[in-house]
């Protein structure tokens, strides 16, 4: 099988995969980092958002072998030095999650649509950028209203 | 009120693992030496298997073992039951089929279950279920309700007209004669669409069996561990209890879909042996969530509501086809049965009510409770028919709903429930206000000028939740008692473990149910740990499902914190040198009456378990108390929904623009939680009213709608916010005096929006969901009336 390096939440890391492995699964089984999920086969629901190289990535449509030598950030190395990174903050204060299951998407996703848009995003903005993460339990209202306070605070 | 102590907001504990990536969900669990699964499922709606050859599956790189219906049988595997009996009004006993862990003979919908593929990596499984030869001789197939009854194609022996049970409630003959004597009969055809549950994570299964104990694991993402170990044990005769533990770990959303004890998790477990004691683990892919995760509602219905010349409600019959699907699934028959006729009355003083109910097998994937289960569709039924009433006899809604409300308590309705306590017009008036209905005509105005027409419909629904009273779902054919368990454990040092058999999947139970502990206790919240979904840990309990958690759940926890607390004052009381009569205990600290002595919790913790200074043969060391809690009636959350749509008058695109949400679900424990609870609820009924719907191809017998691609699940930029308001008549039947919140949202909104999507088009019914081309279809007929 091939052999793969890049870097993982500032660490190198570095595996064997098959060709057709997917960065999700590199991701979860090779290096047990489980907090990106698999929710869907589709790229529709974005629980697997993963930053490849700052952009926002969902890493079941991503081969593994297409991040060789890029930098890749997931939910796990977001906070810094123990402390959480100012959209995780903002989803526990405003109540953005639920079951907990689309949550690292939605952050990295969230994360990612301020980089490109700004700190002051309007609620529009965001329901139309979360088009790709799909949530069952919150009805978005509190998603919507974290990733605002978020957005501010980063 | 303090500041983690009943109705305050306190932010979740449970949220840090979840937004740092460390949540353990089934499939984040890896067991040593563990295989993986894959299915064979049915490509056809109903055919017989002519035969199964694995010979050259058999030989595929990394096979460990493959396993058929005929594998099941040879081992005396019980197939999947359904827990509660109903009878036919005829008094027969509903007809249910074989429902085996894998298909034998037959399969009976797109997505059965043929065999199991056992190989050492999921591709590797994948790839040998692709050479499992099976040859099916096709069968003529119905994926129809409304068909059923009438189809050739016999999706099982014991029904031979596909019905399940015949069933009805209530007095026809009184409501007869309430209808002969009405002045006005207003007559409504509904159809209650069918739904994919879609919890964001999909099933998963690890089972596991010790050679050396002689011992099965199973992991799983269930919302009731306990009862799938009952049942696992007890129906398909795996192993005693004691032997099978059942693991839920964090589970990401159920909605009901994991209630259900399904074919995948039993046979993970049982194939477990069968591999020599390898861990088996199967995690659905979506596209497999979407063919045989239990669907929900699927209800073909007539309905017609009798008035007097005044505009009060006289009488109301329904006659009602519910899809059952081609199995039986654990739950299914009371949902189109006792969860739902016995809500027809609504809000309101409605003498008589009959309702006939013919449950029907289709050629689809089971259907069973989602999200409110037979409550949406009680309330879509009365809540649409009594708009489309109050629209005829020119009443307002508003007030044609207020002039029949339900006003004094305990109201006996004429289908089984007693009402304990309301006051629905106090709730309607806070709507009313809330959602400005006074401005509605502006708005209207407004909206014009941009083209748009806009709507406004309301929803008053009632909920029997809290499910529910043992003895009195016994009565009625359910297999189990409903109540739930606790057991209190107070650690030597002052902290708090909390057992509990309910099961947290996204209600945030280890945050509510430790603000009951601190309240009580005046223990910080941080020292108290919810401890469940584990058998080996939690005696034993009946999960979390029907809005049951807090008024079920947290009311076995009070009973048993009850206890500790007697216990706590007499231990207090000997190492005070004080009677127990006088021992009083506040905010944490227990004091003597009329004297300075005092001790805190966590003082008289130590002092039960160190026990020298109390004689232990009066009072045994240690403080640890449990108990079980048996509702004496349902609760009876109820709350007044009003949704504001616009369409576009070119296109049908319809937007909710407006929703309000005002609930009475007794006192909260948290509201930031409970209030999260209504905006999903409403999103996912906004879902079944405008996006969501479940397409089996009638021809074929296929589904549809197998992907995000197709099925629509509403989008962030589907919804609005929303205005939420809150009453209060606090449940007598709990010491807490809580409803439920679960559902609430999910059982209001369809109907409400409805009734708003039909008001602002100008026509009687549009059918869910309500797309652009169904509303455009639907304005058409008018438009051309108006050229």
């Amino acid at each position: 099988m091939p052999a793969i390096s890049m870097k993982v939440n500032g660490q190198a890391v570095a595996g064997e995969v098959e060709g057709r492995t997917l960065l999700v699964d590199f991701l979860r089984v090779n290096l047990g980092l489980t907090g990106t999920h698999v929710g869907c086969d589709t790229s529709q629901c974005g629980a697997c958002v993963v930053h490849v190289d700052g952009k926002a990535v969902k890493s079941c449509t991503a081969l593994a072998m297409g991040c060789e030598g890029a930098s890749v950030t997931t939910i796990e190395g977001l906070a810094k030095n123990g402390k959480l990174h100012p959209m995780q903050e903002a989803f526990r204060e405003h109540h953005g999650l639920q079951c907990g299951f689309c949550t690292p998407g939605m952050i990295m996703s969230a994360v990612d649509m301020v980089k490109r848009n700004g700190k002051k995003l309007s609620e529009d903005t965001i329901r139309h950028e979360l088009d790709g993460n799909i949530c069952r339990c919150t009805g978005y209202h509190n998603i919507v209203a974290a990733v605002k306070a978020g957005a501010a605070n980063m | 009120m303090s500041e983690t102590g009943i109705g305050a907001r306190v932010k979740r504990k449970e949220d840090h693992r979840f937004i740092t990536g460390k949540g353990r969900y089934t499939d984040d669990i890896n067991l040593k030496g563990q295989t993986h699964a894959f299915f064979v499922r049915s490509p056809h709606a109903h055919a017989t298997i002519k035969s199964i050859n694995t010979a050259k599956a058999r030989k595929m790189p990394g096979v460990v073992g493959i396993f058929t219906g005929d594998d099941i049988a040879n081992d005396k595997l019980g197939g999947l039951i359904c827990g509660w009996m109903i009878h036919s009004k005829d008094g027969s006993p509903m007809k249910a089929g074989p429902h085996p862990v894998l298909a034998q003979g037959k399969v009976r919908y797109v997505g059965d279950h043929v065999a199991l593929v056992v190989a050492e990596t999921k591709e590797q499984a994948k790839a040998a279920a692709e050479a499992v030869n099976v040859s099916y001789a096709v069968l003529a197939h119905n994926v129809d309700a409304a068909q059923a009854m009438k189809s050739t194609a016999q999706v099982h022996d014991v029904a031979p007209d596909n019905r399940v049970f015949n069933w009805s409630l209530g007095d026809q003959a009184a409501t007869d004669a309430a209808f002969r004597s009405a002045a006005h009969v207003t007559k409504i055809d509904l159809i209650n669409n069918r739904l994919i549950p879609n919890a964001m994570e999909p099933r998963a299964a690890i089972g596991s069996y010790d050679t050396g104990s002689d011992h099965y694991t199973l992991y799983t993402t269930s919302q009731n561990p306990h009862v799938a170990r009952l049942v696992i044990s007890a129906f398909h005769g795996l192993a005693p209890e004691h032997k099978l533990r059942v693991i839920a770990p964090d589970v990401g959303g159920g909605f009901g879909s994991k209630i259900f004890i399904y074919a995948e998790e039993v046979a993970c477990v049982w194939a477990s042996k069968k591999v020599g004691g390898r861990p088996i683990k199967w995690t659905a892919e979506r596209s497999e969530s979407f063919l045989s995760d239990a669907h929900g509602r699927d209800h073909v219905t007539h309905a017609e509501l009798a008035t007097d010349s005044s505009g009060r409600i006289t009488g109301m019959r329904v006659n009602t086809k519910a899809a059952m699907g081609a199995y039986l699934s654990t739950f299914a028959s009371c949902v189109p049965t006792y969860l739902y006729a016995t809500l027809l009355s609504g809000q309101y003083n409605i003498p008589n009510i009959y309702a006939e109910v013919d449950a029907v097998y289709t050629n689809t994937a089971p259907v069973d409770a989602y999200r409110g289960a037979g409550r949406p569709e009680a309330t879509y039924v009365v809540e649409r028919i009594v708009e489309r009433a109050a629209r005829e006899l020119r009443m307002d809604p508003a007030e044609f709903r207020r002039k029949n409300f339900v006003t004094s308590f305990p109201h006996q309705t004429p289908v089984i429930m007693c009402y304990d306590a309301g006051d629905y017009g106090a709730t309607l008036d806070k709507a009313l206000q809330i959602g400005d209905y006074r401005g509605f005509g502006a708005r209207k105005a407004a909206s014009a000028k941009n083209g748009k027409l806009r709507g406004i419909g309301f929803s008053a629904y009632i909920e029997a939740c809290g499910i529910a009273p043992s003895a009195a779902v016994g009565s009625l054919g359910a297999g189990v008692g409903l109540w739930e368990s606790a057991e209190v454990r107070v650690n030597p040092v002052g902290s708090v473990e909390i057992l509990t058999g309910s099961h947290s999947h996204g209600q945030g139970h280890e945050t509510t149910f430790a603000q009951l502990v601190s309240e009580r206790l005046g223990v910080d919240i941080d020292n108290v740990s919810i401890v469940h979904g584990d058998t080996d840990k939690v005696q034993f309990g009946m999960g979390t499902y029907g809005s049951r958690s807090g008024a079920v759940g947290m009311t076995a926890i009070s009973k048993a914190l009850d206890k500790i607390e007697a216990k706590a004052k007499k231990v207090a009381a000997a190492v005070m040198e004080a009677s127990a009569d006088d021992v009083e205990f506040n905010n944490g600290t227990f004091t003597i009456k009329g004297t300075d002595k005092k001790m805190a919790f966590g003082e008289v913790a130590l002092a039960a378990y160190v026990a020298h200074k109390f004689n232990s043969s009066e009072i045994e060391p240690g403080l640890k108390e449990s108990a079980f809690h048996d509702p004496a009636n349902f609760v009876f959350p109820a709350g007044v929904h009003i949704c504001e749509v616009e369409v576009d008058a070119d296109t049908g695109a319809t937007e909710v623009v407006s929703y309000t949400a005002v609930d009475d679900f007794g006192n909260l424990i948290n509201p930031m939680i409970v209030e999260g609870q209504v905006h999903g609820g409403i999103v996912q009924g906004i879902g079944q009213a405008l996006t969501e719907a479940c397409v089996y191809d009638q021809e074929s017998g296929q589904l549809l709608t197998g992907s995000y691609m197709d099925y629509c699940m509403p989008r962030a930029d589907n919804v609005p916010n929303f205005k939420l308001g809150f009453t209060n008549t606090p449940c007598p039947s709990n010491p807490l005096g809580i409803k439920g919140c679960g559902e609430a949202g999910a059982i209001a909104s369809p109907a409400a929006v409805m009734n708003a999507v039909t008001d602002a088009i100008g026509v009687a019914d549009v059918a869910m969901p309500a797309t652009s081309l169904t509303v455009w279809k639907a304005m058409q007929p008018m438009r051309k009336a108006a050229e």
